[in-house]
Formats: structure tokens, sequence, C-alpha cells
């Protein structure tokens, strides 16, 4: 029988890291409980509430609907991986000057889909940011204020 | 989730070999939407989960061929939705794909295991069905081609022998002018399973194929070569009394929760014929 361990080697937020992890965990709990990057969250685990959202190689995913192994050379940004350092990136600032975050825990996955969806579309409409961002659910239901974040960071990157 | 082996195959040939080695033991492993999801709730325990995303001779690609378009096993519903030749040649798969979950599975499910999961809700499988697509399979015996109408058997099960795979789906190029469309309907807007799925083309030869899901075990495709449905100049009864002869086929199954059989079929005539309207709009209106 095949190994029911594997060591992979991955870009975690920049850096380069070589896990062994367990064939049959996902890349969440490679990312919680192996990497100890705990702002990614644990919720739903069928892939509708993205809580925790990831982007592997650019793109966002649901990190519960991933095996680790299946991360085997790619590069992972979780929301750790958003500041830069002691300096917040735009996202968060505008999710803070809006009042995005009531209880907090969905934030970390509607910030990495939001980020995406700039990346590729850096001046989205209310409706692109709608679909965009469709696949992280907030029981606090502080979409408007989510939304209204999105735009404030897409409008502090346009150019002067 | 239940510990499992995970093989990592970089050849057909390996695959095939570790799908016919383990049989029914073994489960396939593309975008692991859906196969995730079973591995950790315990309705499939497999022994061997066979990740295909390293195999060589299987891609993401959507490519032009004289017959039509190849679509590689691992092309994602995000590729698939945002792809120019099938937005515009086959416009309702666009659609489909467009509204499969939400971005984060879009980016990661492919139209290969939409197919081969055999869900009777699967978003893209009527467009498959509508658009006669057929799944090229490599096996032991080598490699064959299988409509994807004759793929489907119910829920999760499909005609692919033991030791096959999907390598690709290919969907035949138009012979005539056609347009197409992908409607369904869901319980809220966004992120959700279809409670009714349609597909239709119209041809420009008066032809049209109409396929439909989540009513009964599989999509089910129908068709009119009469000219009645294309004709605008046929009043919206005439059409609906067609379509309800088309439909006879649907049953809907009362146990799932997401709507009852009564709204699924209502939904299925409102939709057929929303669907008629909208592909011919599209036919004849301004491109």
């Amino acid at each position: 029988m095949t190994a029911r361990t594997r060591r992979i080697e991955l870009t975690v937020n920049g850096r380069s890291r070589f896990v062994e992890v367990a064939v049959h965990h996902t890349l969440l709990e490679a990312v919680r409980d192996d990497l100890g990057l705990t702002g990614t969250k644990e919720c739903c685990l069928v892939g509708e509430c993205g809580a925790c959202t990831v982007l592997v190689d650019g793109q966002s995913v649901d990190s519960c609907l991933m095996l680790a192994v299946e991360a085997d050379g790619a590069s992972v940004t979780t929301v750790e991986g958003l500041a830069d350092g002691d300096r917040l990136a735009r996202l968060q600032l505008a999710f803070l000057d809006t009042g995005a975050a009531q209880c907090g825990f969905c934030i970390p996955g509607q910030l990495i889909s939001a980020e995406a969806l700039l990346a590729t579309t850096p001046h989205p409409t209310r409706a692109e940011i709608e679909e965009g961002l469709a696949g992280n659910l907030c029981r606090c239901a502080g979409y408007e204020q989510i939304f209204e974040a999105v735009e404030l960071a897409a409008r502090a990157e346009a150019p002067a | 989730m239940r510990a499992f082996a995970y093989e990592r195959p970089e050849s057909l040939a390996e695959a095939v070999g570790l799908l016919t080695e383990h049989g029914p033991e073994a489960r396939l492993l593309a975008g692991g939407t859906d196969l995730i999801i079973r591995l950790r709730d315990g309705t499939i325990r497999p022994r061997v989960v066979v990740d295909v995303k390293r195999i060589r001779e299987l891609d993401d690609g959507i490519r032009q061929t004289g017959a039509g378009l190849t679509i590689g096993a691992r092309a994602t519903m995000t590729a698939i939705g945002a792809d120019e030749r099938i937005r515009r040649d086959f416009t309702a798969l666009a659609e489909a794909a467009a509204v499969v979950g939400a971005v984060q599975i879009r980016n990661r499910a492919t139209l290969a295991g939409n197919t081969c999961n055999a869900s009777p809700a699967a978003d893209t499988v009527p467009a498959l069905l509508a658009f006669d697509a057929v799944v090229v399979a490599a096996g032991p015996a080598g490699e064959r081609r299988i409509r994807v109408n004759d793929l489907l058997v119910r829920s999760g099960v499909t005609t692919l022998t033991q030791g096959e795979l999907v390598t690709a789906i290919e969907l035949p190029q138009p012979d005539v002018a056609r347009s197409s469309v992908h409607l369904r309907r869901t319980r809220r807007r966004g992120h959700d399973l279809a409670a009714v799925t349609v597909a239709c083309v119209v041809r420009a030869d008066g032809s049209t194929r109409i396929a439909y899901g989540s009513l009964g075990p599989r999509p089910v495709l129908v068709g009119d070569d009469s000219g009645l449905l294309a004709d605008p100049a046929v009043p919206d009864d005439a059409k609906a009394a067609l379509l309800a002869e088309l439909f006879t086929g649907a049953s809907p199954s009362p146990r799932s929760m997401r709507a009852s059989p009564d709204y699924r079929v209502a939904m299925l005539h409102v939709l057929g014929l929303r669907a008629v309207r909208a592909a011919m709009g599209r036919l004849t209106g301004p491109p």
C-alpha cells in the first residue's frame, strides 16, 4: 500500500515551505494545523460558505475541497499574506473603513475573494462584486458594507 | 476524513493500470468539488484516490479541430465560461459553466468531472446533450468515443467500464447557423443547485434540441424536427402543447428538498418555452 503521508513543497505567502501532509487531509487542514495559519476558517466543509477561501496560483479556491497534496508545487496565499508586515493591504483598510467586519469570521474568505476579483477586474461594477463574492456567506449579513469596501478599495487603487 | 491512499499517475497507461487494478475501490480525482464532499461525509469509501491532474496526456486546453472543439479533461468551468469560441458557438455551455457553484468552485470543477459524476442536476450536462457532445474515453482496450447521451445512466452511474477514464470532450462544429441558451431555476440567486436546468439549441433549418436536468434520474434530451418550435409564426400555446408532449418523460424525485415534483414540472414548461424564445431571438436578432 502506498504511503499515507507525502512530503510536498509549496510557496505559502511568498515563502517556500516543505510539509509532510497526510494524503487524506485537505489544504485547509494543512494551512491551519500544519502551517499554523489560522486566519483561514473552517466552516461548512461543503464548498458553500467560502470561509476557507485561499488563492492557489492566483485563483480563489475553497481549501476544504482540495487535498493538501494537490497543492504540491503551487503558490498559496492566505489572508495572512495580504498585509505587508504591519502595513495592512488596501482591501483590509477599506474593510475597516466601511465597518465590513461584524463578528469577523467570514472576513478572511471575503478578503481573499475580493483580492482575486480585483486582480482580474480592477474596477468592478456592483454586479461583478456580487458575483465575485457569491461564494462567500456572511451570517451577520454585512454584505452592503463588504461590497462598499471592495468598491472603496478599487477606487483607492485607481490611478490619479 | 477517512484515510485512503493517494496516487498521482503521470501517464494515461499508469492511470488505466491503477483503475484496472483497484476497480471499484478506486476513485478519480479531477477538480474534487464533488468527490471531496463525498469522501468526507462517507458516502464513498475508496481505498485509493487517483488524481488525474498530472497525467501528461490530459490537459486543460480547449482546441479547435476540423470537426469542432475539443475540451481537455482538466479544463475548468472558469476556463470554459470565458472561452470566446465556446461563448460564440456553444453559448448554452458557456452560460451553464458560468453558473456552476461560485467562483471558488468554478476555478476547480472540471467539465469532465461534472459529466462523469452523472448528477441529474449537473448544470453543464443539458448543454452537452443539446450539442450532441461526445466524450473520449481511454481504457484497457484503447480509446473509444461515447455520445454523452449514451454515457449517462443515473446519478453517479455511467456506461464507462472498469479501467476507463474520460480524457476529453468533443463538441461537433455546427453545419448550419444556430443559437442556444441555458436557463435554470434555483431557490436563490448566486450559489445554488438547480431545481430545473434547461438547454435549448435552435437551428436555422428549423430543428430544435432541448435538454433538461433535475427532473429524473438523469438529464434528458428531446427534439423537434418539424420546425414548429422554431417557427416565429406559430403561437406560444401551440408550442407549449408540443413541449408538453416532449416533456412527458420528466419524473422528478419526490424526495429532493430543493423543490417539489409539481413545481419542477411546472417550471420545466415555463423555462422550456422561454428557452425556445430566447434561442430564436439570438438566431434572428442583431449579432
